[in-house]
């Protein structure tokens, strides 16, 4: 059972920590687009973030500086202490994209082991780590089966599954449920926080759904557009584990009406 | 439906077309320099076997050492032109041009360059016919691969060739069997045609056109059979290769019964 973090402060170490970090696309910083300005943000391992926020709020673009598929034009960002490039090749981090992205010509168990390949780990231990990866998600009996032949919630579970063979401290989710249908949706939010508890992983999360954001979450980043910024960092004081009844609780109801109120004022400041 | 239900439409129709032709042939006595009957040209073609097999074998070996070295030669540069971006921008609207122009009007010319009775003249003419659309279908398979897939290999911390082979390479096999089987037929017209502007007598080119000047037009049709069989089993050839190489192609999935 992890530690409660209900309480930023009460986690550990510091695994994403941004200071100033702004982002312009585009050759100039005339013609460029600004798509983050100035974000300050800590996340300390076993956390649970998200980030949400209208479309063009950079949400999609911070969590891609923190992975280092994009580089910040602006102030300072480091992931485990390190630079996002220095951490993405000791791989410390997985990431899960909003489309599940396996490769159809191989099998679910052989897409869950291409990080690994990356790392040059003999066969033998690849398969091990597969299907211990495979069981997390509960998809062991169609590791020999291709995508194809999956749904596309246990296409996203392959993908998870693929994300976290390296047993990274870090995971990142860009919008990973987008493309489910809501009961898929709410069975996955269930499945990711069972995962979340037994792995201990630090999750940064990009959402457009609130309940989901609320319900996922120990702190929730509320983030507003033009140029993207952070408005609001909200604490979610729901206990863990959570279930379905959480989702009938008072607090629940609370914080995503607080949430709610965040998106609508985001000049209120933090 | 049925594998044999699958086909029977077409061998109906073949069938079918095979007897109006026969029966038109005979109904408005056309004459044999015009067309020859059907049965006329399976008797030629029965008769003629023990000469054109072995030419036909010669004018395969011109249609497939000029197939290989096209292909190989297509890949090496596909390589190149996706591991350096601005080669391919560069080579990349030559070849479209290229692929566009009647090659084997350059027969002539490789007649002359590696000796005319050398098989190798004809090779030179099909390498060249094969070489573009592999060159241009496998480029395009190399470098226009789903981003996601990309940012995937790169959130791994693949470098370029890990990337090269576990998802350029899958990803460029569909549009490269898709040019194999272009060239494939390419291959054969190629080395028949380089084979009219002279060179060896024993290639099924030469001995249609010394059967059709003899005015012995049903050895000629036999022959024209036979170069349309070698064409149709180097295909089946390729297709076979495909199903072995991508049984995970969605126009292969179904057949597979997954």
């Amino acid at each position: 059972m992890r530690p409660a973090v209900d309480a930023p402060d009460a986690a550990g170490d510091l695994v994403v920590a941004a200071s100033g970090v702004g982002k312009i696309f585009g050759v100039s910083q005339v013609n460029g687009v600004e798509a983050l300005r100035n974000i300050d943000l800590e996340i300390r391992a076993g956390e649970f973030v998200s980030l949400i926020g209208p479309s063009g709020c950079g949400k999609s673009t911070l969590l891609r500086l923190i992975g280092d598929l994009l580089e910040p034009t602006a102030g300072t960002l480091r992931v485990n202490g390190k630079t996002p490039h220095q951490a993405r090749l000791d791989r410390d981090y997985g990431m899960v994209f909003q489309q599940a992205t396996l490769l159809d010509w191989r099998s679910v168990r052989r897409n869950v082991e291409l990080p690994l390949e990356m790392v040059g780990a003999g066969k033998v231990e690849r398969a091990e780590r597969a299907v211990e990866m495979l069981d997390l998600v509960e998809l062991r009996t169609f590791a020999d089966r291709h995508p194809w032949q999956l749904s596309g919630g246990m296409q996203q579970r392959v993908a998870i599954a693929r994300a976290l063979v390296f047993k990274p401290e870090l995971l990142l989710m860009d919008e990973p449920f987008g493309a489910l249908d809501e009961m898929t949706r709410e069975r996955m939010q269930q499945e990711l926080l069972r995962i979340w508890d037994s792995t201990g992983t630090t999750v940064v999360f990009v959402t457009h759904s609130i309940p989901e954001a609320v319900f996922l979450s120990t702190r929730v980043v509320v983030m507003s557009a033009r140029p993207g910024r952070i408005s609001h960092v909200i604490d979610v004081p729901l206990g863990h584990p959570r279930d379905d009844d959480t989702r009938e609780e008072q607090a629940f109801y609370d914080t995503i009406t607080e949430v709610r109120e965040a998106l609508r004022h985001p000049g209120g400041g933090q | 439906m049925s594998r044999a239900g699958r086909w029977l439409p077409a061998v109906v129709a073949i069938l079918l077309v095979l007897a109006v032709w026969e029966g038109l042939v005979r109904l408005f006595d056309v004459q044999a320099f015009i067309l020859p009957r059907p049965t006329a040209i399976l008797t030629a073609f029965v008769e003629t076997w023990s000469t054109i097999w072995p030419f036909g074998i010669n004018t395969l070996i011109e249609a497939l050492g000029g197939f290989v070295f096209g292909t190989l030669a297509a890949i090496v540069l596909a390589l190149a032109a996706t591991r350096w971006v601005t080669l391919g921008e560069g080579l990349m609207p030559f070849a479209v041009a290229a692929s566009a122009m009647p090659i084997v009007a350059l027969a002539p010319i490789t007649n002359q360059w590696f000796t005319i009775t050398s098989p190798v003249s004809k090779m030179a003419v099909v390498a060249v016919m094969v070489f573009f659309p592999v060159f241009v279908n496998t480029t395009r398979g190399l470098t226009e691969v789903d981003p996601r897939e990309i940012e995937l290999m790169r959130s791994v911390a693949a470098g370029p060739a890990a990337t090269l082979r576990r998802v350029r390479i899958p990803n460029a096999l569909p549009f490269f069997f898709s040019a194999l089987k272009v060239a494939s037929a390419l291959s054969l017209i190629g080395a028949i045609v380089a084979e009219y502007f002279g060179g060896s007598q024993q290639v099924l080119g030469q001995y249609i056109i010394s059967r059709a000047s003899g005015f012995q037009f049903p050895e000629a049709w036999a022959a024209i059979l036979l170069a349309s069989l070698l064409g149709i089993a180097f295909y089946l050839l390729i297709l076979l290769a495909e199903r072995m190489f991508m049984p995970w192609h969605v126009s292969i999935r179904g057949s597979t019964g997954s």
